[in-house]
């Protein structure tokens, strides 16, 4: 009946606006701070806001741009937030997405004459399993050795990140001044899908991979495990739970998301491996799986956003000479008035129950 | 070498032993790298550069602080935060104060200073004798933190409040008082290894300068099982692969980027080495009158 | 003889209960005073109010004959009123000196810390009140009974003259309870007053000049001891006669569903914690452990759940040996575990009750599709069914678990683990915390089991438990069974002594 659908959508409503309602404060909070910043060195807010707007959102190029930086920041979002469900802090997704990206180059150089059906998984799966392998070393290294998660996968992506500078330099490096690959053959190149943009079929994946996730995580066995592990390790060990087996899985599966995340960069955005590539996509991940309040819808829309703070950053740059760090330095605002709403509403939800 | 990993796990203790994890480390050591060359450029004097790298360091462990204690939120996220702050942050100001953000222009660094007894000292006089004064400053601020961690009352009730802060509590002690102190010395002395990084040696400040000595220096602290000489110990050794790494770079034995990894490498077989014998002095939960 | 405390008055309410009632309380100086009642009766309560940590809704307090507004410990303290609560407060790796002094360190040259001083002014307190410790010791490696004598070593360093101590032998056996009765013997003979909350009758007969029974929040009455004897005051504080056994049907299930041979393992710090484990549990039957907390009872629960390794001995389910099966396999065979600890081990806050409810099963049919996918229908269904059987109060299956109160959240783990149909029950302290509603209902429940065929182990430091509910009552000390006995023929004193490492016989 008419007042009972009303009043559902109601309720949805107010449902979608309690969860996302510090998030939201938070991305308003950030940015009036980082006015802040731009009125006290001498530029205009308002001009700098505006640029922004109108290079992420303005025409095809500068929405196809935002999408295009969108994509790989919703992988190591992923990452971070399939780590975070079993009380993993995996903030080494930026090494994890350049050692994937850096596999994928490797096949998609490697090999030629093979159908593009076959090409192209390939190169991924390479990407997976190299960015996994990243993930499994800390989770290893973890479980058996008790080491932090947090400082090995922040160790490990400064090692991914020199050995494939290394690799890109020397052994594997095309001809010419800058450190890259050949091309990749062409049909190991992922599709672009919004002429004469970037966008490449990547974006699907990233999507597709929101879902797998969110699926994954609320309606499998598996799924109920790594949360069960990441709210209460001794109660899921006390139900037969191998946590530790969880644990390597998790952070191996996350390092494989990132991978990916690399992998549809080469596929489908450079063609190649650049040293260099990324501006800090993993450091993206981490604050957009935060403002998504670690929920996998929440970490697309939160990825837009991002993607629309670089993208339309550099318009920004261009047009106001704005050093493009203040998007960062937003980003980092945003993260740090995320943190602490966060707790305030985990607060409030403690204080209604009281053993 | 050692210095500014030195500086940032004695920060890293006093924050772990009124348990607050700090993550943050590396971002105050950037900050204060930058502000020590910023204020020297406009001021002229490396010491004046070396006091705002000790307030700006102060200034984001009272951020951290405030985030952590007050506001309960997740230490982990809260460090992070602060460290990509950092980098954005001291970025965008090189930029606006020198136009580049890769690297600032060279500033009067602080002179190196010859100890006159040291010097005569055979073989050791030449290691110790002549060097930055921050280096011998460290030496003696390990020193100080030792003695106040475990000699005055003060000390006691930071390992007491990092233990048990209910007990602590109920013998009338300041919980929270002594947690935002605590974090705020560790964001000091980060800010202090910061400067001695750009100021004491470099003289210039170049775009993510601390290139992951904040982790290593936690690293370190855990080695070093949250004692202020341990911690010395172990960052000497970090700092000796990270010395090593830049003398083979000048000899060319190996490609530059493969010798860059080795600090990092270092510091991973370190943590898998050791850890598992290092137990922590809290348990990190953030306390709560009931 | 002057009036030390004088509480009038006192009334204080929590949301949904009257914790006191107009409660007139009076203690003499120099008397060791009792305060008794059952879990509930409000003790705890009224001393916090008289400690500062509560404000009171309504009354008046006057310490030495002033009248005085207790807003906070710091007040008490200043007063001269210390307390040793329940739950230690003590800082483990620091010494027994640096616990005592903490917050009130001498100190030296107007920065260091002056050890010497501290150590003599402490070791003058240990002589005169009969409080023997190691001073340097660290607190985590000294027995309960000397950590208590810190808390009151504490109390006395900052110049307590009136004691309260809160179910000061809770934690204690027999042995230390007598060295505790000793030096309240020399703190009264010092001239310090002492207050002594418990609900074991026999201790306050034993200790007390005079005793107040609390019931329900009121003041029962104050008597002199001399005045009273074990049946009244068990009238006074209970209102009707105490039934101490359940009725339970004898039951002759006679195969051994568990058997534990030469049991041993080691405690998390590498000691040993289990030094050679024997006994057998039947089918229809309760082998009740009795111990004080801390003689390997956790240890013994974790080596049969599967989550702590044993370093020799077998474990046999039904003839199967088990010894190094997962937790996994365990509850697959048929062990079903309430735990000690519910919050922490048994139910994970943030899930929902049907969550919480399949924890354990969550990947076999029919909740799980060919052990991936999760079946909500049935598990909303099966949840529901035991929400009803278990009368769980709850809005809906969908509720965090977080939401429902404790005796609520143990029917929880309750019908999980219960409804699995296990061929053993393993309950560590499933009464603990709850109210006499709900500790009822899981008392039931596990004679239900037991009627049904289960063998249940029951473990718990509430003796009267163990009495009610085991047909064989096994004792454990030190990591060792050292006695099993017929509830019939034997008595609390018999079991007492065991506890306390007296030999059999």
């Amino acid at each position: 009946m008419e007042a009972q659908g009303t009043s559902k959508i109601r309720s949805w409503i107010k449902l979608g606006l309690q969860r996302t309602l510090p998030q939201i404060i938070a991305i308003l909070l950030a940015f009036v701070a980082g006015a802040a910043v731009l009125l006290a060195t001498g530029h205009s807010p308002i001009d700098a806001y505006g640029e922004m707007l109108r290079g992420a959102f303005g025409d095809m190029f500068g929405i196809g741009q935002t999408f295009t930086q969108a994509t790989p920041i919703i992988f190591t979002a992923l990452a971070f937030l399939f780590a975070s469900k079993c009380g993993l802090f995996n903030i080494g997704a930026e090494g994890q997405l350049i050692v994937g990206a850096f596999a994928a180059a490797l096949v998609g150089i490697s090999f030629s004459g093979l159908p593009a059906l076959v090409h192209i998984p390939i190169a991924l799966l390479a990407g997976a399993l190299a960015g996994g392998l990243w993930g499994l070393i800390p989770a290893i290294l973890k479980t058996k050795l008790g080491a932090h998660e947090v400082i090995t996968t922040m160790m490990l992506s400064y090692v991914a990140t020199y050995l494939t500078s290394y690799m890109v330099n020397y052994p594997f490096k095309a001809p010419g001044w800058v450190a890259q690959t050949v091309p990749i053959a062409i049909s190991a190149q992922l599709p672009r899908i919004l002429e004469p943009t970037q966008v490449s079929a990547s974006i699907f994946l990233a999507v597709a991979l929101a879902g797998l996730t969110h699926y994954a995580l609320q309606r499998t066995t598996f799924g109920y495990e790594v949360r069960a592990t990441g709210l209460n390790l001794t109660a899921a060990e006390n139900a037969g739970i191998d946590v530790k087996r969880e644990m390597i899985l998790a952070l191996g599966i996350s390092g494989a998301v990132a991978g990916l995340g690399g992998a549809g960069e080469v596929l489908g955005v450079h063609r190649r491996f650049i040293d260099g590539f990324s501006p800090g996509y993993g450091w993206d991940g981490l604050a957009v799986a935060l403002v998504g309040g670690l929920h996998p819808v929440g970490v697309l829309l939160a990825a837009v956003l991002f993607g629309a703070l670089r993208s339309g950053g550099m318009t920004m740059t261009r047009v106001t000479g704005v050093p493009l760090d203040i998007v960062i330095i937003l980003q980092a605002l945003v993260v740090l008035f995320v943190t602490a709403p966060m707790l305030i509403r985990y607060l409030l939800r403690r204080g209604g129950h009281k053993d | 070498m050692a210095t500014p990993i030195v500086f940032a796990s004695l920060g890293g203790i006093y924050s772990e032993r009124v348990g607050i994890i700090n993550v943050g480390l590396e971002g105050m050591m950037l900050t204060g790298a930058f502000s020590g060359v910023a204020i020297t450029f406009l001021a002229g004097d490396p010491w004046l550069g070396v006091l705002a790298a000790i307030l700006a360091g102060g200034l984001l462990g009272l951020l951290h602080a405030l985030l952590t204690v007050k506001l309960i939120g997740n230490q982990i996220v809260s460090g992070t935060g602060i460290n990509i702050l950092a980098l954005g942050f001291t970025a965008y100001m090189s930029q606006i104060l020198w136009g580049s953000r890769g690297a600032s222009e060279t500033v009067t660094g602080l002179k190196a200073v010859t100890v006159p007894l040291l010097q005569n000292v055979p073989v050791i006089g030449e290691i110790i004798g002549t060097h930055t004064p921050l280096v011998y400053l460290m030496l003696i601020i390990m020193v100080l933190c030792h003695i106040a961690l475990f000699k005055t009352p003060l000390g006691l009730r930071i390992r007491a409040v990092g233990e048990n802060p209910a007990a602590s509590d109920t013998a009338g002690i300041n919980v929270f008082r002594i947690k935002y102190l605590c974090v705020m010395i560790s964001g000091m002395l980060a800010g202090l290894g910061g400067a001695f990084l750009s100021l004491g040696h470099l003289n210039l400040f170049a775009w993510g300068m601390t290139g992951g000595r904040g982790f290593i220096a936690l690293a370190a602290m855990i080695f070093g099982k949250w004692m202020p000489f341990g911690a010395f110990g172990a960052s000497l050794l970090f700092g000796f692969a990270d010395a090593l790494q830049m003398r083979l770079q000048a000899l060319g034995l190996l490609p530059p980027q493969i010798i860059l990894t080795i600090p990092y490498i270092v510091t991973i077989a370190v943590l898998a080495g050791v850890v598992g014998r290092a137990s922590p002095p809290s348990d990190y939960k953030p306390y709560s009158k009931d | 003889m002057s009036t030390a405390i004088q509480m009038k008055g006192i009334t204080k309410t929590f949301p949904g209960v009257l914790a006191n009632d107009k409660i007139d309380f009076v203690v003499e100086k120099g008397e060791v005073h009792g305060l008794l009642g059952e879990n509930g009766a409000g003790k705890t309560v009224l001393m916090s109010i008289l400690y500062g940590l509560f404000q009171p809704d309504d009354g008046e307090i006057y310490v030495n004959g002033k009248e005085v507004s207790m807003d906070s410990p710091a007040t008490a303290i200043r007063l001269g009123i210390g307390m040793v609560h329940q739950r230690f407060m003590l800082v483990p790796s620091l010494t027994v000196a640096e616990n005592v002094i903490l917050g009130r360190e001498p100190v030296k040259d107007k920065v260091l810390l002056d050890m010497d001083k501290a150590l003599k002014d402490v070791e003058a307190s240990c002589e005169r009140y009969n409080l023997a410790a190691d001073l340097k010791a660290p607190i985590y490696a000294l027995p309960v009974g000397i950590q208590q004598r810190v808390e009151i070593l504490k109390a006395l360093y900052r110049g307590a003259d009136i004691l309260v101590l809160d179910e000061p032998t809770s934690v204690l056996t027999p042995q230390e309870v007598t060295e505790l009765f000793r030096a309240i013997r020399a703190l009264k003979e010092q001239g310090k007053t002492v207050i002594f909350i418990s609900h074991k009758l026999r201790e306050v007969l034993s200790i007390c000049d005079r005793i107040t029974v609390l019931k329900k929040g009121k003041v029962v009455g104050t008597v002199r001891v001399e005045d009273t004897n074990l049946g009244e005051l068990a009238k006074m504080m209970v209102g009707r006669e105490v039934v101490y056994r359940f009725d339970k049907r004898p039951m002759n299930g006679r195969e051994v569903v568990l058997k534990v041979e030469s049991l041993k393992a080691l405690d998390d710090r590498g000691l040993p914690a289990l030094k050679g484990i024997d006994f057998e549990v039947h089918a229809s039957e309760i082998l009740g452990v009795a111990g004080v907390e801390g003689n390997g009872q956790t240890e013994l629960v974790e080596t049969l759940t599967g989550l702590r390794k044993t370093t020799e001995g077998r474990i046999l389910l039904n003839n199967v040996e088990i010894t190094a099966a997962s937790p996994e396999e365990r509850i697959r065979l048929g062990i079903s575990h309430i735990p000690e600890d519910r919050y922490k081990r048994g139910l994970i806050s943030d899930f929902s009750v049907k969550e919480n409810l399949i924890l354990g099963s969550h990947n076999k049919p029919p909740f799980a599709k060919k052990r991936v996918r999760l079946d909500f229908g049935q598990i909303s269904r099966y949840a529901r069914k035991l929400i009803d059987e278990f009368s769980i109060r709850t809005r809906s299956e969908d509720t965090p678990v977080r939401h429902l109160s404790g005796g609520t959240q143990q029917r929880v783990v309750l019908a999980r683990e219960l409804s699995r149909e296990p061929k053993l029950v393993i309950a560590s302290q499933p009464t603990r915390g709850l109210d006499v509603g709900a500790t009822e209902f899981v008392r039931s429940k596990i004679v239900e089991m037991r009627d049904h065929g289960c063998a249940v182990l029951l473990i718990s430091a509430d003796l009267d438990e163990i009495w009610a509910l085991s047909d064989k009552i096994a004792v454990i000390y030190e990591g060792k069974i050292v006695a099993i006995r017929d509830p019939q023929n034997t008595n609390e004193e018999e079991l007492g002594l065991l506890m306390a490492g007296g030999k059999d016989g």
